[in-house]
């Protein structure tokens, strides 16, 4: 399993304006495995995942996928590097002026220049794999429900069968069959298609379905980082205090009693 | 020297501003000139601006035609050079009033419309999602809207001037007693093609500048429906000064010496 790193950060930091969200955060993401970070609402996970996908621009540090550092690419080498890349957004950030079928199809037809119909066809089995059927395929994404909207993300994110991936709350507003059914979607998407998986989720039960190996976020580093199944003996009160949820603990949120 | 201070401040952030709008113009046009362009894209925002901008556009040069004719016979008709009538008619529309008017409008109608689905898809991050899948959201969204602009105004201004034309011969003919062909004939003398052609190069220039500020504020707008609508008002307000002042410099340039 041990093989080489897929995308490895060495000392990203971020801020906006005087407020430190990464401060010096390093990450090992493996190739072909699913990686997942966990952390408080508002930590940074979803900033991590932008600052890899060049949509932010870290302040300091670096960030390699496949060796190759991609920090400081310009824009049509971005292009390029996220070709290979699909993103679930935590908003689903469908595009509203295209119907749902159009939507996924999109990276297909931009992206890997797939004629039309051949690009709407892989669309519709996309959207049958997250269990969304033809009668949805023309409807605007504003006529979907919010769980309906996130599992078009999906089908949009792994349309193009992208080596890296990147979940951002895949399950977050979904219920729990649903979850289970997307969550086995992404370990089959990752055993199947050899992908890499990167995924931001809160829902415990869904780390230990999906994940490979967890790293959690807090004060804009990584705290810890281990295969999922030392996640109960980690040792680390931050992590035992956000497995079990308890409210006290070292991990303060901000809110006053 | 304290005073200072505050200018200096202002001074920088003018400088700053036009710099990234400078930076902004660069990168829009110089997609609009390199492939791939989008022609489904460029075809539904010319239907868009052009077709949809008609009756707003030809409501305000019909009455303008006719508000001319009026004020023009009362006042010319105090030295008795009422013949003057029909070539003020025809060389305010075609020279002045009819591309800035039509700019104009245009500006409220599509600068504003711009700006709102632009923003709304930044803060939605539906633009960060364009470039996750490989396609430049400046080529996708901006150049489309600006081709589509530049081509599609001097149309409309070409419709304007004749509709606004006809607003005085109606005026000139029922209500001012003028003779019918008379006054065609009086119209089409004193025109020349430079007349009709420097509105329309006007229009081509107006065109772009609603385009890209519509583009430019949406593009940039930050901080949700707030920030949408505050990019909408500047929209329309940065689109106005300029083809106010662009106008002065086209006339100046065209019929200065
Ligand atoms: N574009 C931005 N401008 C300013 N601040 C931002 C921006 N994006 C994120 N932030 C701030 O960075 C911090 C981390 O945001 P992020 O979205 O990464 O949180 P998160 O860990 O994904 O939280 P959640 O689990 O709630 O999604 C937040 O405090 C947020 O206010
Ligand atoms: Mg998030």
């Amino acid at each position: 399993m041990t093989g080489a790193q897929k995308i490895t950060l060495k000392g990203v930091a971020k801020a906006f304006g005087d407020k430190h969200v990464l401060a010096g955060l390093d990450l090992d993401v493996p190739a072909g495995q699913s990686t997942v970070i966990i952390g408080g609402s508002g930590s940074g996970k979803s900033v991590t995942l932008k600052c890899i996908l060049g949509l932010i621009r870290p302040d300091a540090g670096t960030i390699t996928i496949d060796g190759e550092d991609v920090t400081d690419l310009s824009r049509s080498q971005k292009e390029e590097v996220n070709r290979r890349i699909g993103m679930l957004f935590q908003s689903g950030a469908l595009f509203d002026s295209l119907s749902v079928v159009d939507n996924v199809a999109f990276g297909l037809i931009q992206g890997k220049r797939i004629a039309r119909r051949e690009a709407q066809a892989i669309a519709l089995d996309k959207l049958a794999q997250v269990g969304l059927g033809r009668e949805v395929a023309d409807l605007s994404p504003d006529e979907l429900s919010g769980g309906m909207r996130k599992r078009v993300g999906l089908a949009r994110a792994i349309a193009t069968d992208p080596e890296i991936i990147f979940f951002d709350e895949p399950t977050t507003g979904l219920d729990p069959i649903m979850g289970a059914v997307i969550d086995e979607l992404i370990v089959k998407t990752v055993k199947e298609m050899g992908a890499t998986a990167l995924s931001i989720t809160h829902d415990m039960a869904s780390v230990r379905r999906i994940g490979d190996r967890v790293a959690m976020l807090h004060d804009g580093k990584i705290i810890w980082n281990g295969a999922v199944a030392e996640i109960d003996q980690s040792g680390n009160e931050h992590v035992d205090q956000f497995i079990h949820g308890r409210a006290e603990g070292p991990i303060k949120m901000g809110v006053r009693a | 020297m304290n005073f200072l201070r505050p200018i200096g401040r202002v001074a920088i952030s003018f400088l700053e501003a036009t710099g990234r709008l400078a930076l902004f113009t660069f990168r829009g046009v110089s997609h609009c000139v390199r492939p791939p362009f989008f022609p489904r894209l460029i075809l539904r925002q010319m239907i868009d601006i052009g077709y949809f901008s008609l009756p707003v556009v030809g409501m305000t040069a019909i009455f303008t035609g006719m508000v001319l004719a009026l004020q023009s016979y009362s006042g010319f008709a105090r030295f008795n050079a009422e013949s003057a009538v029909a070539t003020v008619v025809v060389l305010s529309i075609t020279r002045e009033l009819g591309p800035v008017l039509a700019g104009l409008m245009v500006a409220g109608r599509i600068g504003a419309s711009i700006a709102a689905e632009i923003g709304t898809m930044r803060v939605t991050e539906q633009v960060d999602a364009l470039t996750t899948l490989s396609t430049n959201p400046v080529k996708y969204l901006v150049a489309p809207r600006l081709i589509a602009g530049t081509l599609m105004l001097p149309c409309l201004v070409l419709i304007a001037d004749i509709i606004g034309v006809f607003g005085g011969y109606l005026i000139s003919v029922f209500k001012l007693d003028f003779n019918a062909t008379n006054y065609l004939q009086l119209t089409w003398e004193f025109l020349k093609p430079m007349d009709v052609i420097s509105g329309l190069v006007k229009a081509a220039v107006f065109g772009f500048i609603v385009t890209l500020m519509g583009c430019y504020h949406g593009y940039n707008s930050r901080g949700g429906a707030q920030g949408v609508g505050r990019a909408t008002t500047n929209a329309v307000v940065s689109a106005s000064m300029l083809i106010l002042a662009a106008n002065y410099v086209l006339t100046s340039i065209f019929f200065g010496d």
